[in-house]
């Protein structure tokens, strides 16, 4: 009888590792808003210690202290300021459109960011660590390229097979991890680190073959031609904003992830894999299979981001279009603990940095201060300690977490 | 040694484990702690071996206030504690495990392997426990490992000794000589915590009982307190230890398994070319001590474990080759032996764990939509059906005990259309009320002309339940008997040695 308990006693130390990455995939929302505030804050500390006005103010500290003090607080307004009027609403537009104008920007950049990021999130919830969304992204480039500058067709379907073409590839990108896995036992996080390489080498030789990618009076550089007109993602609202068809995508592909996971039957599949693969295979599940599908679906999202990159630029395409989306990826579907609103939230939250970055330089912030910000939320998010530390929260150690759910039977019970 | 522990209480959470638990064990006493899962006895005795710190209370030896920061203090202190399962390494000899961690050196610092056989020698003859210091533990049978591991809490002076529900992997004469050497222990001076659930054995080897229920002592007993009396003090109730049920009524032979053999993961024959038939209305029970093949034997019929040879039928329609999802759709209901791996996602509400085989079709799904209304009201039915005690459906399954865990797995598989029930240790780890519920269940079944396998290591169990017994050893059934087999007879089958 207790050998279970034992065993469960033991569990804690030996799957430690896996403990921990499943309360890192599996975010709680207040840590989450914990490790985006800390980020914050300690954005604004670099801000502050790095301010020319700053050093200037303390170095005459004793003769005015607070105009020092009032200083560190004017830095900080203005660069979380300049963020906030860059990405969000400008109140000191001259116009209604360029008021607004700002938040429209962070849509589009968090278009590819909640596509891809979704994608990840599907895979964290088959308990696959997949890293290779950035790979998928370059072969889903690379398919979006080909369809839109080698092919013709009419307005509208060349777009739509464009978009197609890059989920097929980046779909085919994401199946070679999931059958490795299935087949091999190979890891899916060294697998997709590698294939990462592998892509990005692979996508640069196509965009040197004449025949294939290459620009057509191309040299050296492995640069495409700009995809035709007919293969573009339009404009939503005109040519006042930047907006354009990536944000419908993205909508529909929202629709389609929380349908998928929350009330199909395939995402019943999927979670249950996640959570547990051993009792998902006593109930007839194929989990193998399972995972090749779900690296084939997460692979997809990713195509779809990377269509959204492919055809919205102008200037001929490379390898750098893909922009650390599919880096980016992860930690959005990290902040977003895997749920479609977190990830809708954690998209626009990137696309709102993206957006501001171009309005904090302007006001003399450095916007590397957002990367920082944006790696140390990433930072505490896999580092529960530190936010507990910080905060002074109670550490939730698995026997508490046991006990505190033995007590709720036990009352259930009375 | 004299050992006392006073007002001992350990809180986790909300969650009083250990609520003011106060008991002194004499020197060469043999004191047994009964108590249900989760009634506290392993927090209390890792908080005596260090493993945990006690909130109040003290840990008193020789009238002497001991602080144990981790088990090498309590180790120290004359205190040794038997893991159920045995912290020993399989490739290396009995003398090189006992000595692990507290090396005899020689001169330049060498290992001296022979004081460490010499020191062995003379603990095993001393008790009379006849182990070779040079035999390696892989090739001992699991009742002389059990006895490696009290040697190697002797031979660090151990004076308390911590036996953690030693029996569970012990067949009944292994038991019997853990008794002996327990007496023989507590005759030398060595005091015995026996931590067991099981009441014959306390009945026969204890000099005290304490019993434990929600983490406070509940009550002292003796040991010729009857099974009765010491089961209603464990659960703080009136139970039936005996099911009740009619004769059977046989019908058609629906499973058939005919020269089965399985490889484990290791590529070992784990199942031996077996065969057997189990008619409809019938209770088949394979007894065994565990780990003689019988999980791999269920997993087999299941299709959860590829066949090496052999063939299995399920009311005429050849399984051999099928894979899970086939084996359950032909009828077969499964309730492993871990529920918590096999049986059940912690993280899933009660609700989504009832439709958990259910994903592929109806009632459960329309196309390959889940439709939510339907499963609502197969849960709210199945929950009350079953006795489930929960807030709601939408609970999720790691926060029930361990018995209404069990009767989720239960309801899920019994509420199938169902040919064949397979049930592994079908009460391990449940409290004494639901093993009543899910026994009467599994019975039911029977009666309602359902084919049923048990397999089980509580000869108890198997008792209770069983129309037919095979006993399983080595991967062979040492025989199949009839359910007025003695204890003693099938203790022997399940040493291997024939009928």
């Amino acid at each position: 009888m207790s050998k279970k308990k034992d065993l469960d006693a033991l569990k804690p130390e030996q799957d430690k590792a896996t403990r921990v990455l499943h309360e890192i995939m599996s975010g709680d929302p207040v840590r989450i808003a914990l490790s985006i505030l800390l980020g914050f804050i300690i954005g604004a500390v670099f801000m502050v210690a790095f301010d020319k006005n700053v050093i200037k103010a303390f170095e005459d500290f004793g003769s005015d202290p607070n105009y020092a003090l009032s200083t560190i607080w004017w830095t900080i307004q203005d660069g979380y300021g300049a963020l906030f009027s860059g990405s969000i609403i400008n109140f000191g537009a001259d116009s209604f459109i360029s008021a607004i104008r700002p938040f429209t920007e962070t849509l589009r950049f968090a278009a590819p960011l909640i596509m891809a990021g979704l994608g990840v999130a599907l895979t964290f919830r088959v308990g696959l660590f997949n890293i290779g969304a950035t790979g998928q992204m370059l072969v889903g480039l690379a398919g979006a390229i080909f369809v839109s500058t080698r092919l013709q067709m009419p307005i509208i379907i060349h777009m739509l097979v464009a978009v197609l073409a890059a989920v097929a590839c980046a779909m085919l990108w994401g199946m070679i991890v999931g059958f490795l896995k299935a087949r091999t036992g190979a890891h899916e996080v060294i697998v997709t680190i590698m294939l990462n390489y592998v892509a990005l080498s692979l996508v640069t030789y196509l965009l040197r073959e004449p025949n294939l990618l290459l620009e057509e009076n191309g040299g050296g550089t492995p640069k495409s031609d700009n995809p035709d007109g007919t293969a573009r993602l339009g404009l939503l609202f005109g040519p006042d904003f930047q907006l354009h068809y990536g944000l419908i995508f993205a909508v529909l592909s929202v629709v389609f992830y929380w349908w998928l996971m929350d009330k199909s039957t395939f995402g019943f599949r999927f979670r249950m894999v996640g959570h547990n693969p051993s009792a998902a295979r006593a109930a007839g599940i194929k989990v193998e299979n399972t995972f090749i599908w779900a690296m084939a679906i997460s692979a997809g999202f990713s195509g779809l981001a990377a269509a959204n990159q492919a055809l919205s630029v102008d200037g001929g395409l490379t390898t750098s279009n893909e922009a650390g989306i599919g880096f980016d990826a992860i930690t959005v579907a990290l902040l977003g603990g895997s749920r479609t609103g977190g990830v809708v939230m954690a998209g626009m939250l990137f696309g709102a940095f993206k957006a501001g970055s171009a309005t904090m330089q302007v006001a003399g912030v450095s916007p590397e201060v957002l990367g920082v910000v944006k790696a140390l939320i990433v930072l505490f998010i896999a580092a529960p300690p530190i936010i507990r530390a910080f905060y002074r929260l109670p550490a939730p150690g698995p026997k508490v977490f046991e006990a505190a759910q033995k007590a709720k039977a036990a009352k259930v019970i009375k | 040694m004299k050992l006392e522990l006073k007002n001992i209480t350990k809180r986790f959470g909300t969650l009083v484990a250990n609520d003011s638990i106060s008991l002194t064990l004499k020197p060469g006493e043999i004191l047994s702690l009964l108590g249900e899962n989760g009634a506290g006895k392993s927090t209390l005795m890792n908080v005596l071996y260090g493993l945990l710190q006690p909130d109040e209370g003290q840990i008193l030896i020789d009238d002497k206030e001991q602080k144990f920061a981790g088990p090498g203090e309590a180790m120290a202190a004359g205190i040794g504690m038997v893991h159920q399962h045995f912290m020993l390494i399989p490739v290396f000899t009995v003398a090189e495990n006992v000595v692990l961690g507290h090396e005899p050196t020689g001169k330049v610092g060498n290992l001296d392997l022979n004081a460490a056989r010499k020191l062995v020698k003379e603990i095993s003859d001393r008790f009379g426990f006849d182990i070779d210091p040079d035999a390696k533990i892989q090739d001992l049978p699991v009742g002389a490992q059990q006895r490696v591991e009290i040697i190697k809490s002797l031979a660090r002076d151990a004076k308390i000794l911590v036996l953690d529900e030693p029996t569970a992997v012990l067949t009944p004469q292994e038991t019997d000589e853990l008794m002996e050497i327990m007496r023989g222990l507590s005759k030398n001076g060595t005091s015995i915590i026996f931590i067991t659930h099981k009441l014959r054995e306390v009945q026969q080897v204890a000099d005290r009982i304490i019993v434990i229920r929600q983490g406070k002592v509940v009550s002292e007993a003796s040991p010729k307190t009857s099974a009765g009396e010491l089961a209603s003090l464990m659960v703080g109730r009136e139970v039936d230890l005996s099911t009740s049920k009619s004769a059977a009524k046989l019908g058609a032979e629906t499973l058939v398994v005919k020269d089965l053999t399985v490889l484990d993961d290791r590529n070992q024959q784990m199942v031996n070319g077996i065969s057997f038939t189990v008619q409809d209305g019938e209770i088949l029970a394979i007894a065994g001590v565990q780990g003689n093949g019988q999980t791999e034997l269920a997993e087999a019929i299941l299709g959860l474990r590829k066949i090496h040879s052999g063939s299995i039928q399920v009311a005429g329609k050849d399984l051999t080759k099928s894979n899970v999802r086939q084996v359950l759709e032909a009828g077969v209901g499964y309730i492993p032996e871990d529920r918590k791996k096999d049986g059940l996602v912690g993280e899933f509400t009660i609700a989504e764990n009832l439709m958990l085989d259910g994903s592929f079709g109806k009632p459960f799904a329309k196309g390959s939509q889940i439709d939510f209304a339907q499963r609502d009201d197969i849960a709210a039915k199945l929950i009350k059906e079953f006795d489930i005690r929960t807030p709601s459906a939408s609970t999720l399954a790691k926060q029930l005990s361990g018995g209404n865990q069990q009767k989720v797995v239960v309801a899920r598989e019994m509420s199938r259309d169902l040919k064949v029930l397979i049930a592994s240790q079908p009460t391990r780890g449940v409290d004494v009320g639901s093993i009543e519920f899910i026994h009467e269940q599994i019975v039911a079944a029977r009666d309602a002309g359902k084919t049923v396998v048990i397999i089980s290591t509580e000869l108890d169990e198997v008792l209770a339940l069983a129309d037919r017994i095979a006993v399983m050893y080595r991967g062979r059934f040492v025989g199949i008997v009839d359910a007025k087999t003695t204890r003693e007879k099938l203790g022997k089958m399940m040493a291997g040695i024939a009928a």
